[in-house]
């Protein structure tokens, strides 16, 4: 008795997703297509004509590449100490309990809570008045500072949905504290860090307002794409877009790929 | 849960040596603490210290700020500058229902459809996120250009007319309305929504879906009585992850809106980077920052979920 109405309405929820998944593809697909494009004017915006100029001179606009490794290098570090400082808060708020928790957690909710502008405006305030130089240093700082408190989030889930009685496993089995952390906790709460860490990667690679504020005339990735939006747009920057997407995916089909095998690889 | 750590073979007598470890466990939390948020107290709570004096400064650029608890720029910027203060609360609050609205089919048909897709369809959601949002967010100008297929398909089917009455939009045209921001923030902040929503519809045990259906609940009834409440905490902190970072935003309302479409994003960026009046762009920043702060207090004490993070 399947009428097509009937489908319809039992697919209506898969129909629906997959619009909105292809309105979140669509400018991708978009950028993919125009990074083949060989523009007549200064903007990249209308196609013209196929061309595989772009790619083969990836670099070929000025200050290009720079910015984007100074924003590859800007957020390697800026994870590394976020994950750091993130991981430890998040095993304090869990498995310990302190005075002073309440503002602690307000602490971390608060930067999340608040438009990044307010945020970027403030740190500006604060540079203006120490009389502190824009540039490298303080883009790490403002990442970190912002990356920080989705680690915690991100860790703190995982350590709150791990079963405290593997831990006590563990000491009763004569593992010491150290031994216990390094062997059972760790690897359990490692899914959590390695989201919390790529996370804070995705985000600092790709923050543009509070490094619009905080830096100076050094020019990130973002910034560079900021800039040539009012100066006009090379093709390279699609060809950029899109090989971060290409490799991204990758990287994640080729880590899921290595879970899986692992999985199986594990006996019951 | 650390009062159990102790270990079993430690007798009665062993009583110093375990009080001197507990104390150096109890400090512990504070050690493990202490570099994240000292890094939080200097570099997010002092600079808001910090605009907070800048806001009550008066003076030039030449002369120098001096603090004269000048509380009159307040009042002056906003009575300046509320109607981008409105535009920015009426598009921040447009495009979180909309991503509410597109962002729910899709984290459900992750949640409960995919089956083997489910992985792949995660990634197609996540990735976007390596490409830069600004390159993304210029393809919207490609997308939406003046006579091209998109906006004649919306001319045709009259979608156009409907939102020229509604105000966004201006005659054939989408770029440099209301519209073609309000697109580009529900395009931006979409994975915002999706993930949240997606990660609390997973924890739901389909069991629960099947109990409901053994009990004659129709599927809308099911979806009204089961399912959208469990997944209350992803709607209220996606909706969160949305409109807070959409009301400050001001990428969106620059590259794909006009001066008609100015969100205070943008006259706070330009106070502080262009024009240079920092107290005006501190008190702006600081009344954005009361708005969205009261609003967030008010929606979570209503959705009755306190802990968020």
């Amino acid at each position: 008795m399947r009428t097509p109405i009937t489908w319809l309405r039992r697919n209506l929820v898969v129909i629906a997703g997959l619009a909105t998944l292809a309105y979140m593809i669509l400018p991708n697909v978009v950028v993919t297509v125009f990074s083949f494009n060989n523009p007549t004017g200064r903007f990249n915006y209308a196609w013209q004509e196929f061309s595989l100029d772009a790619w083969k001179d990836p670099c070929g606009v000025a200050d290009l590449c720079g910015s984007l490794s100074l924003s590859l290098q800007i957020a390697l570090w800026a994870t590394l100490a976020a994950t750091a400082l993130g991981t430890a808060i998040a095993f304090a708020m869990v498995r310990y309990r302190f005075r002073g928790r309440g503002a602690v957690n307000s602490l971390i909710f608060l930067p999340m809570a608040m438009p990044e502008i307010v945020m970027a405006a403030s740190l500006l305030a604060l540079f203006l008045n120490m009389g502190i130089q824009l540039g490298f240093w303080t883009i790490l700082i403002a990442h970190i500072m912002f990356c920080l408190s989705f680690v915690v989030a991100a860790v703190k889930a995982r350590v709150l949905s791990m079963d405290p009685r593997l831990e006590e496993a563990a000491r009763d089995l004569y593992a010491g504290p150290v031994q216990t952390f390094v062997r059972v906790t760790l690897p359990i709460a490692a899914p959590g860090i390695a989201a919390g860490a790529l996370l804070s990667f995705a985000l600092s690679f790709d923050d543009f307002i509070i490094t619009n504020f905080n830096s100076g005339n050094t020019v990130t990735f973002p910034m560079f794409v900021w800039g040539s939006a009012q100066r006009g747009t090379p093709v390279q920057i699609n060809v950029i877009g899109t090989a971060m997407f290409v490799i991204a995916v990758l990287v994640v089909l080729a880590g899921q790929m290595v879970g899986n095998r692992r999985k199986k690889a594990q006996p019951k | 849960m650390t009062a159990t750590a102790a270990p079993p073979q430690a007798p009665a007598q062993a009583e110093p040596p375990v009080h001197r470890a507990s104390l150096r466990k109890r400090l512990i939390p504070y050690w493990l603490l202490l570099p994240g948020i000292l890094w939080l107290l200097v570099f997010f709570v002092l600079p808001m210290v910090y605009q907070a004096s800048t806001s009550v400064q008066t003076g030039s650029l030449e002369e120098g700020f001096r603090v004269t608890w000048h509380f009159q720029t307040y009042w002056d910027a906003f009575t300046e500058y509320y109607p981008q203060f409105l535009r920015s609360l009426l598009y921040a609050g447009t495009a979180t229902v909309l991503c509410l609205m597109l962002g729910y089919p899709l984290a459900y048909l992750i949640a409960f459809k995919a089956g083997r897709w489910r992985n792949l369809l995660l990634v197609l959601v996540i990735a976007p996120f390596f490409t830069s949002f600004l390159i993304r967010t210029l393809a919207w100008k490609t997308i939406l250009a003046d006579g091209g297929p998109v906006v004649g398909v919306l001319n045709d089917i009259g979608f156009l007319d409907v939102t020229s009455l509604l105000g966004m939009t201006q005659g054939d045209r989408v770029l440099a309305t209301p519209l073609a921001v309000v697109c580009g923030l529900t395009y931006n902040f979409l994975p915002f929504m999706i993930l949240p929503l997606y990660s609390s519809l997973e924890r739901i045990d389909t069991r629960l879906h099947e109990a409901a259906g053994d009990l004659y609940a129709r599927p809308a009834t099911v979806f009204r009585k089961v399912t959208f409440p469990l997944s209350m905490p992803g709607v209220v902190s996606g909706t969160l992850l949305t409109f807070i970072p959409a009301s400050g935003d001001y990428v969106n309302a620059e590259l794909l809106g006009s001066t008609d479409t100015r969100m205070i994003g943008n006259v706070i960026q330009s106070q502080y980077l262009r024009i240079l009046d920092y107290p005006t762009a501190a008190a702006l920043s600081f009344i954005l920052m009361a708005i969205v702060l009261i609003m967030v207090t008010i929606y979570i004490r209503r959705a009755g979920t306190e802990d968020l993070v």
